[in-house]
């Protein structure tokens, strides 16, 4: 098991140095002088915009500029925006907790409600319940995510008043944070109300951001669970008489389950890279939101660190994902 | 006595929840997050909006809703007669904002006002750079090195010398760059080497008092008890920030804010149908227009020029981009600025006349550019479409245009180089309500190859417009801009296209709200009805 797991780890290094190489490009792929971004209509004398070329290092060899870029992120610094002139790593951390909030939720709905469909899809092969799920679901993955925030908002909180439109929680209510999870921190803050109003600010993101993730793990569980219901052993344990909720409980689920704990983990990156739209529609101040925000000023060194970490984060989740996918299945371990 | 206690506390718990539901909160939808709140080494409006605008000051003040300014933190000043030495008088007993992060022990000074430019200059100063990175773009841009002094005379009389005389000073000390922030908060940050809090916690004379700031959500502010312009009608003021305009417009009808921002041009009509809602609107200070690279052949003939101006459908133009949110525009300079010349008519929507024109000046199937930008402007909401509606009025007099656009940076780069190909679709927001904040800069001999993108050089019109900057008197000023705009109009360097038009969509419990035509979003004097 511990070898399985270094073998893991020793292939994060090159995933790493490519990403790095993936992120410093891409920023410097895309067109145009980001200090002339900047200044926007109201133009730089050619003294000021060498100036700054030389303050952010863009007069370098682009060679040097990656090495510095490197050694910069191996001490823990990944740069500082342009915009608000703040370390990105501190920026990150600010709005992740938000992030981390709402893609919890997201998942908590999807995995409860997706594999819950799956499994009655599965049972009742063929069924309207069958085909209603799946159609739903097909359509749930090829939802822009846009219209269908902006659909849940104008029906829920435009017109029927039933949740908040947008935000973390009622401006009404004032605490500082201090675990950066609204939920919690409502709790502590000790303020009447104040927990109510940030779960009703979470219904709709989480649906929003569930969606895709949703459909995607319903798909996966009904057609595990019919390969597994198809299994000689479910048939020797049906023949035998076992009651029906025992065979797909005790023999059919878990096996299914595999397949579906690797689904929910790899939909870690749906999720992140969902918050960011799913953030800017909802105003939620987290990592999502603060990337769009970044690309639009073309805060280079923002949108460089951000992706950065976001990946960094999804190959750690992939990386805990493989190690959980060993321990439920050993026949992984010993390939 | 123990009952009477209880009684007694009940009542003061009473009176204070009372007096917290009675306060007055006002929610405003911002589109954006702040860069910082320090104003001086920010661009972005909604930076102004969070900071100059609420917490601080400045030595002039533009009046509510105009472009004019007033006295601000100075009661008085004098100019000497060379225009060279301006000696402002400060208001006696301003005060400081008091807060849980720093007890002012002085009223406002000739000192800070002297700190408050002088740490946008002084690059040795520990101001300069207090947060690596930054530059004061606005005072570099604004001033050069024009001041050659900030000085203070005694505690409440400042002296600026000058090195040329400049008739836009006192409007610039209006701009957010030139807000006056508070050296003793400065010295103590300093001393405890945490500078950075300048730029987190401000402290400043303004109407509000800031309260808290959740990154990417909210900014709250407090009325300033001791405000010197008097404590403001409501209590407290909040910043939601909230980015998608479809989203600020549900939290407005939802009742979750007071006042939004920037309306998506689609959501007015359903905005002005809410029965709760009303909706103000204002001529932007902005112009959009198609410039013609005037030094190149066949654009340098004023002729050439005209028979196009007169080929483009501007009706279309505003209804298709601008959905009917703005004015065709006639001057380079809006109609809300003074000096603008109603006199001047625009080029008639006239393809015959245009095709007559052209062959009278010898033009055959002429091919050029158009250059569309890139971004949305409050000018110039879609450039391409904008383009392909010119493609299609130029198709019908015999030209053919080729639509180009490149990244933002390289298209204002490119479309300031002198020899740029064909005729560049780009505009201007005003930033200090002064008309050579647009003649001047955009089309003056002297900003031929940056701003002046038709790279336009006229010998009368620069004469009057250089002229216009060293006169003092408004009325005299305001003649040869007049006349500048005559000539303007004559040479056509630009077909000007549009003036937008901005919405603000609040609840009709509002009250006092003034637009502002510079696009910035003031909140003082504001009240909501209960």
């Amino acid at each position: 098991m511990l070898r399985y797991i270094l073998g893991k780890l020793a292939l994060i290094i090159p995933t790493f140095i490519g990403i790095t190489i993936l992120a410093f490009g891409f920023v410097r792929i895309l067109p145009g002088d980001p200090v002339l971004v900047l200044a926007g209509e109201r133009g730089l004398s050619p003294e000021r915009h060498t100036a700054l070329m030389h303050q952010f290092g863009f007069d370098l060899p682009i060679w040097q500029q990656y090495l510095t870029y490197l050694t910069n992120i191996l001490g823990g610094d990944f740069g500082t925006s342009f915009s608000t002139k703040t370390p990105v790593l501190r920026d990150f951390l600010i709005r992740f907790p938000a992030t981390v909030e709402l893609a919890i939720f997201a998942m908590i709905f999807a995995v409860i409600l997706g594999v819950a469909a799956g499994i009655f899809a599965a049972i009742r092969r063929g069924s309207w319940f069958d085909q209603l799920t799946m159609g739903t679901a097909l359509a749930g993955y090829s939802m822009p995510i846009f219209w269908w925030g902006l659909l849940l908002i104008i029906v829920f909180s435009g017109t029927l008043h039933w949740t908040p439109v947008s935000g973390r929680i009622d401006l009404l209510y004032f605490f500082k944070p201090v675990t950066g999870f609204m939920t919690i921190d409502s709790l502590i803050s000790g303020q009447k109300g104040a927990f109510r109003s940030a779960l009703s600010h979470l219904i709709l993101p989480t649906i929003v951001l569930g969606t895709i993730p949703l459909a995607v793990i319903a798909r996966q569980t009904r057609s595990a669970m019919l390969e597994v219901l198809g299994e000689d052993y479910v048939r020797t344990a049906r023949a035998k008489g076992l009651a029906p909720r025992r065979v797909i409980g005790l023999h059919a689920f878990r096996n299914a389950l595999i397949p579906v704990v690797t689904t929910i983990g790899l939909q870690v990156g749906t999720l992140l890279t969902g918050a960011i739209l799913t953030e800017s529609i909802f105003s939620w101040p987290g990592i999502g939101k603060w990337m769009i925000d970044a690309i639009s000023k073309r805060d280079y060194f923002t949108v460089q660190g951000g992706l950065l970490l976001i990946a960094l984060i999804v190959m750690s989740v992939n990386l805990i994902v493989d190690v959980l996918y060993a321990v439920i299945n050993p026949r992984i371990r010993a390939n | 006595m123990k009952k009477k206690l209880t009684f007694a506390a009940a009542l003061l718990a009473a009176s204070v929840l009372g007096g917290v539901a009675n306060a007055k909160t006002l929610v405003y939808c911002a589109e954006a997050s702040p860069e910082g709140f320090d104003p001086a080494p920010y661009t972005a409006g909604q930076t102004f909006d969070a900071s100059s605008r609420t917490v601080f000051n400045r030595l002039v003040e533009f009046d509510h809703g105009k472009t004019s300014v007033s006295p601000g933190l100075a009661e008085s000043w004098t100019i000497s007669d060379d225009g060279k030495e301006y000696i402002f008088k400060l208001r006696k007993g301003v005060k400081f904002a008091a807060t849980d992060y720093f007890t002012p022990t002085r009223e406002l000074n000739a000192d800070d006002v002297v700190f408050s430019f002088q740490r946008q200059v002084d690059k040795a100063g520990p101001w300069f750079q207090y947060i690596p990175g930054i530059a004061y773009q606005y005072y570099n841009d604004q001033f050069g090195d024009n001041i050659t002094k900030v000085e203070k005379v005694d505690d409440l009389t400042v002296k600026f010398t000058l090195k040329d005389p400049a008739i836009t000073f006192i409007p610039t000390l209006g701009m957010d760059f030139a807000s006056v922030v508070s050296k003793e908060y400065a010295d103590k940050l300093q001393a405890d080497k945490t500078p950075e809090l300048f730029n987190q916690k401000p402290i400043g004379t303004g109407p509000f008092i800031f309260v808290d700031y959740q990154t990417d959500a909210a900014i709250r502010y407090k009325a300033n008890p001791d405000y010197w312009g008097g404590k403001q009608k409501i209590d407290d003021l909040v910043f939601a920030i909230t980015t998608d305009p479809a989203v600020r417009a549900q939290k407005l009808k939802a009742g979750e804010c007071n006042i939004m921002s920037y309306p998506a041009p689609a959501d007015i009509k359903g905005l002005q149908a809410d029965a709760n809602l009303k909706v103000e609107e204002q001529e932007g200070l902005n112009v959009g227009a198609l410039m013609y690279n005037t030094q190149q052949k066949p654009f340098d003939d004023v002729r050439v020029r005209k028979a196009l101006n007169m080929a483009i459908n501007k009706k279309a133009i505003i209804d298709a981009v601008f959905q009917g949110a703005g004015q065709v525009a006639v001057n380079p300079i809006p109609p809300t600025m003074w000096s603008y010349n109603k006199a001047v008519k625009d080029d008639p929507y006239d393809p015959d006349a245009a095709k007559k024109l052209l062959a009278e000046a010898g033009v055959k199937d002429l091919k050029m550019n158009v250059w569309a930008m890139p971004v949305s402007r409050p000018y110039m909401p879609n450039a391409r479409r904008t383009a392909e509606l010119i493609q299609a009025d130029f198709a019908k007099v015999g030209v053919t245009v080729e639509i180009v656009s490149y990244d933002w940076g390289e298209y204002l780069k490119r479309a300031s180089a002198v020899d740029h190909d064909g005729a560049v679709i780009v505009g201007w927001t005003g930033d200090n309500g002064d008309p050579d904040n647009f003649l001047g800069v955009l089309l003056s001999c002297a900003s031929v190859g940056s701003n002046n993108r038709a790279e336009w050089c006229n010998k009368d019109f620069d004469a009057l417009i250089n002229k216009a900057k060293t006169v003092s008197d408004q009325a005299e000023r305001t003649k040869l801009y007049e006349q500048a705009q005559v000539i303007f109009k004559e040479q056509a360097p630009w077909a000007t296209l549009a003036h937008s038009k901005v919405f603000m969509p609040m609840q009709k419990t509002v009250s006092g709200f003034a637009m502002d035509p510079l696009g910035i979003h003031r909140f003082d004097g504001v009240d909501i009805a209960e």
